[in-house]
């Protein structure tokens, strides 16, 4: 995995992955931008999400291996939703609270489909089925120790193509 | 009715409502109804399949036991089945297996639940490993989150509409108005739905069910018993299909509590999806069709999901169950009644008990027991559910 001390700013410079393992976090001295790291079996190819060890899922495979493999950055939009009231614990809710969407984005290299919030301001207004999507980082919550917890989420993809990841 | 079949002798219920009292009462109350209904004895029952639930402790998780020591132990056996909201189901099946491998004659099979207010959240600590929790924790994606994403995409693939989900709140509301062990006993209209408050959008309060307390159970024996017990086996109800099947790799629809879909990248997907083939798995069993199906008691957990359930049960084309809805078709009275009972729009969802409750609305409808909201003529009816992890399951009762 990389090295996460390198990609975040003084002022964040504590912030940390909300879960271990399951994504990079990119920026300007880590390659492309963030990516989800997923599984890929060495035997039959197949993928999966969250990352895991052991047994590969697809039946007619008896392989044990799958290996980490980032997931495409890019896909379409499955579908989305949005939350107007707080989820309850272990959810760490802002106070007020305020509505915030999620996105489920087809991957098609990978022939899956992805949960995630979206990026932060991002709205249903914002949001059609089948729209194409990209994958970055944001603040999930800031931790009682004063750090900031990072998470994967989806945006829509600019059409200008002028991303800045 | 064939050797394979297994009779429904007895069927009850304590109605649901937000009651707080221990789940056990509740139990006992549709345990007693029911064996009144099949004119038998407790000390009658060699074994008591019970649907757990998870949030009532201890006695909650060995269900079987729990009522067996409330009813009074008489060394009779116990199964204890979870499956999420299929638990029922699967208790059901427990006791099928039992009847039909000839183990036992009689059994009674129960369902109980007392639930907390609001959301259901996961089970407490911290617990990184369980992906139940975790969807929680890092998304917040509750329950309604993943009745949402469903409904979007009917919304944006097939044009449904607010006022098309509200329909079938409106259409459920009404058939539950009769119903003496429904929760909600009140017409709803479709500005009352299409006004209530956002909860995960497009999903508004009232096209998502309540959580509630309740309790089912089902007095079942094998055919020879029945006949033996009534002199004949004329308007018995039967169970003639229990399906608990379980997807078939790659699953491609996201379902709670999943954060990703299976890989199709190097295998196809079957050709039913795995709600759809939860129902065509117990027609199967029982030799019926959609075009069989006098009525169906399916899980509304929103609205939207009842129109799901019309395509996943073959009543209409994929992308046609708005149609049908609006065609009059799904409301009693028209070709082919979904949710007669008011569904789980009127009842709210007791989790060990809705599978079950199921069984028990199905059966008073083809008895013609239904009062206030019967389906003329009914003789084949079919369940559908759907719980977390995989579970689900489809039930035919037939006359
Ligand atoms: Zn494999």
């Amino acid at each position: 995995m990389s090295d996460l001390s390198g990609d975040t700013t003084a002022s964040a410079g504590a912030a940390q992955p909300a879960i271990d393992g399951w994504f990079t976090l990119g920026g300007p001295d880590l390659g492309d931008g963030p990516r989800l790291i997923g599984s890929k079996c060495a035997g039959c190819g197949t993928y999966a999400f969250p990352p895991r060890s052991g047994a590969c899922p697809n039946p007619s495979c008896v392989s044990d291996t799958l290996e980490p493999v980032e997931l495409s950055a890019t896909g379409t939009l499955w579908s989305f939703a949005e939350n107007h009231y707080a989820p309850p614990a272990p959810y760490v809710a802002a106070e007020p609270f305020e509505p915030y969407a999620l996105a489920a984005v087809e991957l098609e290299r990978e022939g899956m489909v992805v949960l995630g919030q979206a990026a932060k301001g991002v709205r249903v207004a914002d949001l059609r089925v089948g729209m194409p999507m990209k994958l970055a980082i944001d603040v999930l919550f800031t931790g009682d120790d004063g750090v900031d917890r990072l998470i994967w989420v989806w945006e829509p993809v600019e059409e200008e193509g002028t991303d800045v990841g | 009715m064939s050797a394979d079949d297994v009779a429904i002798l007895g069927v009850g219920m304590h109605p649901w409502g937000k009651w707080g009292r221990d789940f056990t009462e509740y139990g006992m109350v549709a345990a007693r109804a029911a064996l009144d209904d099949a004119g038998l004895a407790w000390t009658d029952i060699e074994h008591v399949a019970g649907a757990e639930t998870i949030r009532n402790g201890y006695p909650g998780f060995v269900s079987g036991s729990t009522f067996a020591q409330k009813l009074g132990w008489t060394g009779v056996t116990v199964s204890s089945s979870y499956a999420a909201c299929a638990s029922g189901a699967q208790a059901l099946q427990a006791a099928r297996a039992n009847i039909l491998a000839g183990f036992c004659d009689v059994a009674l099979v129960i369902g109980a639940d007392t639930t907390p207010k609001g959301f259901f959240a996961p089970v407490g600590g911290e617990r990184r490993d369980d992906p139940d929790w975790l969807r929680f924790h890092l998304l917040g994606a509750t329950n309604p989150v993943y009745f949402a994403l469903a409904a979007r995409r009917r919304m944006d693939l097939w044009g449904a509409t607010a006022e098309d989900f509200a329909m079938v709140k409106v259409k459920n509301a009404r058939h539950g108005l009769g119903n003496p062990n429904a929760r909600y006993r009140k017409e709803v209209g479709i500005e009352e739905v299409v006004s209530s408050p956002i909860v995960s959008d497009p999903l508004r309060l009232l096209d998502i069910c309540a959580t509630s307390d309740g309790a089912a159970a089902l007095v079942v024996t094998s055919a020879d018993f029945a006949r033996k017990h009534l002199g004949s086996l004329d308007g018995v109800a039967r169970v003639r299909a229990v399906s608990t099947a379980t997807p078939t790799y790659p699953q491609t629809f996201l379902e709670l509590p999943d954060f990703a879909t299976d890989s199709h990248a190097v295998v196809s997907p079957p050709a039913l999806g795995f709600k759809a083939s939860v129902v065509h798995r117990a027609y199967e069993e029982a030799g019926v069709g959609p075009d069989d199906i006098d009525l169906a008691e399916v899980y509304d957990l929103s609205t939207a999901m009842e129109l799901d359930w019309y395509e996943h049960l073959g009543l209409c084309e994929v992308g046609g169950a708005e149609e049908l809805l609006r065609s009059g078709a799904t409301t009693i009275g028209g070709r082919v009644p979904v949710n007669a009972s008011g569904g789980l729009a009127s009842f709210g969802e007791a989790i060990p008990a809705q599978a079950i409750a199921q069984v028990c609305e199905l059966t008073w409808q083809v008895r013609g027991q239904a009062t206030g909201r019967q389906v003329e003529g009914a003789r084949v009816g079919v369940t559908a559910n759907q719980g977390l992890f995989g579970h689900g399951s489809s039930v035919v009762v037939g006359i």
